[in-house]
């Protein structure tokens, strides 16, 4: 029987109201982006705070909220969150080091068809350069609902990208910032996962290990701090590390498990899946990740391809003795 | 002895403030302008207004005082010290870097609520302040010094769409209006009048006062307005007390040489006109 935070039935407004109601320090606010806290204002009164679409002024006034004892729970657009009020993070949540929560919506492939103005594609990126600041991309729902507790119970600013999504996966492990979850073992291929590509993840995983191929999972979820052992054992007792991120390659995880292996003077084979310096074509998500190539299918095709091209990488598992559609 | 001046101590201590913020202008220098324009106006609050001192500086109920533009800190920093939330022989540390008194302002100093340095923050800040007291009930008001030139930023009218729209009547917006920003006159490179037109739009309830009368001050600091925050204009004189340098765009921030410090000390004492020759730093 594992442990949960949250009841099958329970929504990520639900537990914050849950939480809100347990603690009084906690204040929700808003850029005018309720979908998902549209029952709060009437149940929080003076405690949920919708600043209308004034991004940099809601998070100045969380660091003033908080300034005060409060724990402001913000709520917005991923990339106007993150990229709109980025210096106000920076300068009045970040210096401080202030226990202000930042929750982005829509954040990378889930932005869907709204076009480039709404891709947070550097949201890691740029919010791992404020000092302090903890970055948590749930895998799904389930996990978001187990680290929303553990993040407004950290002193620490936090941001996490909002994900509702049901799960692909039941997730053996509670939450906790800085651990991973390893969700199966292997020895010839890592995958790396941040966020909701878990999901993807676990049918590659599947394809590939249908092949042969001993294929790790690890869903790291906590992006700051990351999970160094995990990365660090991924890259030491496997012959290749797949980072898989809704992301562009620079900056996010790909470059946080660059950092990890240089620190620690590790180095392996990588295979970055992300977005390699362009934004992606607007449409709904499943024709999204059929066009650039994250469904399950096309990641488990695009490592079939990279071991192929390096057979160096795992010579004892020839890749013509598992043909490869490439179309 | 009464010479029937309600404001001698204040006028005693507005000097002690500008001879600090002199001191600060040499080894490094500072934003001298920006300091003396609204030294009166702090002198004024710590003096009149806030309830706050060094004994109540993290009492959830003392009255909150951010400066915005920080810039102007010296004037805070000789304030403060005057007011004894800190030794005044630690402002001789200016500059130090094993002490916490440089360039903008920051927590570290006892009675510095919030650092500040990029422009247009601490209005937004302030009003989580306010707001929070507000739902915990509290009597106690939230002031916040603006630059005019401040004003520029888009974020400063954002806020106070926000702060008109949650009825945020126990902050106080001072506007430090001595017309300049950085280099240039405000009214040359973007103009702000008619500005309290302006703030009354954006539902300010406005007072428009002369920043160096502590008479003035008094009155336009003296009345609340229910249900509105509050703008005051204070009309200042950049580098006011020391005429060679007031109102001048090229003394916004300086690094005096002693002698002129020296000569400076005895003009804002009335006693000669300073003569400069450093040549003025332009640092934006």
């Amino acid at each position: 029987m594992i442990a949960t935070a949250s009841a099958p039935a329970e929504t990520y407004e639900s537990l914050l109201l849950r939480l809100c109601q347990a603690e009084p320090r906690l204040i929700v606010m808003t850029a005018e982006n309720r979908a998902a806290i549209r029952s709060l204002p009437e149940k929080l009164g003076g405690r949920f705070i919708d600043v209308g679409i004034c991004e940099q002024t809601m998070v100045g006034m969380a660091a003033g909220l908080a300034l005060r004892g409060r724990v402001p729970v913000v709520h917005a657009l991923a990339t106007f969150l993150t990229m709109r009020a980025f210096e106000f993070i920076r300068t009045d949540v970040g210096i401080p080091g202030l226990p202000v929560k930042l929750i982005g919506g829509v954040a990378g492939f889930l932005s869907e068809a709204n076009g480039p103005t709404h891709q947070a594609l550097e949201d890691l990126a740029i919010l791992r350069s404020i000092p302090g600041m903890e970055i948590v991309f749930p895998a799904d729902e389930e996990e978001m609902l187990r680290a929303l507790p553990v993040i407004l119970a950290s002193p620490a600013p936090t941001y996490m990208r909002y994900n509702a999504r049901k799960a692909a996966v039941s997730h053996p492990a509670g939450f906790a910032l800085g651990k991973a979850e390893v969700l199966s073992e292997g020895a010839d291929v890592a995958l790396l996962v941040a966020g909701f590509l878990l999901e993807e993840a676990v049918r590659a995983r599947d394809l590939l290990q249908a092949e042969g191929l001993g294929v790790r999972l690890v869903n790291l979820r906590s992006m700051v701090p990351i999970d160094t052992e995990a990365v660090l054992q991924a890259a030491r007792e496997t012959r290749l590390l797949v980072t898989i991120e809704d992301h562009f390659q620079t900056g996010g995880l790909r470059s946080i498990v660059a950092e990890t292996l240089l620190d620690a003077r590790v180095t392996c084979p990588v295979l970055p899946i992300a977005l390699d310096k362009h934004w992606f074509r607007p449409a709904l998500l499943q024709n999204v990740l059929i066009h650039e190539g994250f469904t399950g299918a096309r990641i488990a095709e695009r490592v079939r391809r990279h071991l192929a091209v390096q057979p160096d990488i795992l010579p004892s598992i020839h890749p013509t003795a598992h043909p490869v559609a490439l179309s | 002895m009464n010479d029937g001046d309600p404001f001698r101590d204040l006028e005693t201590t507005a000097l002690r403030v500008r001879e600090h913020i002199l001191r600060m202008s040499t080894d490094g220098g500072c934003f001298i302008g920006a300091s003396l324009s609204c030294a009166d106006l702090l002198v004024y609050l710590y003096g009149r207004v806030l309830r706050v001192s060094p004994e109540t500086a993290n009492d959830p109920d003392r009255d909150y005082l951010l400066l915005s533009k920080g810039h102007d800190v010296p004037a805070l920093y000789g304030t403060l010290a005057e007011a004894g939330f800190f030794p005044v022989e630690r402002l001789r540390n200016h500059l130090h870097p094993a002490d916490s008194i440089y360039w903008h302002p920051n927590r570290a100093l006892p009675g510095i609520e919030f650092h500040s340095g990029s422009l247009g923050h601490l209005l937004s800040v302030s009003m989580g302040i306010a707001l929070d007291i507000k739902l915990r009930g509290g009597s106690n008001r939230v002031f916040v010094v603006v630059g005019d030139g401040e004003l520029n930023e888009g974020s400063m009218w954002e806020a106070m769409l926000v702060a008109s729209a949650k009825r945020i009547d126990n902050l106080v917006m001072i506007i430090d209006r001595n017309e300049f920003q950085a280099n240039i006159r405000t009214e040359d490179l973007i103009p702000l009048e008619p500005l309290a037109d302006k703030l009354q739009a954006f539902g300010f309830r406005t007072v428009s006062v002369d920043g160096h009368s502590f008479g003035d001050l008094e009155r336009g600091l003296s009345l609340r307005a229910e249900g509105r925050p509050t703008a005051v204009i204070a009309r200042t004189v950049r580098g006011k007390g020391l005429p060679s340098i007031e109102a001048r765009a090229d003394r916004w921030f300086v690094n005096f040489t002693h002698e002129e410090v020296a000569s400076l000390m005895a003009e804002l004492h009335g006693q000669a006109q300073a003569r400069l020759t450093s040549e003025t730093l332009v640092v934006r």
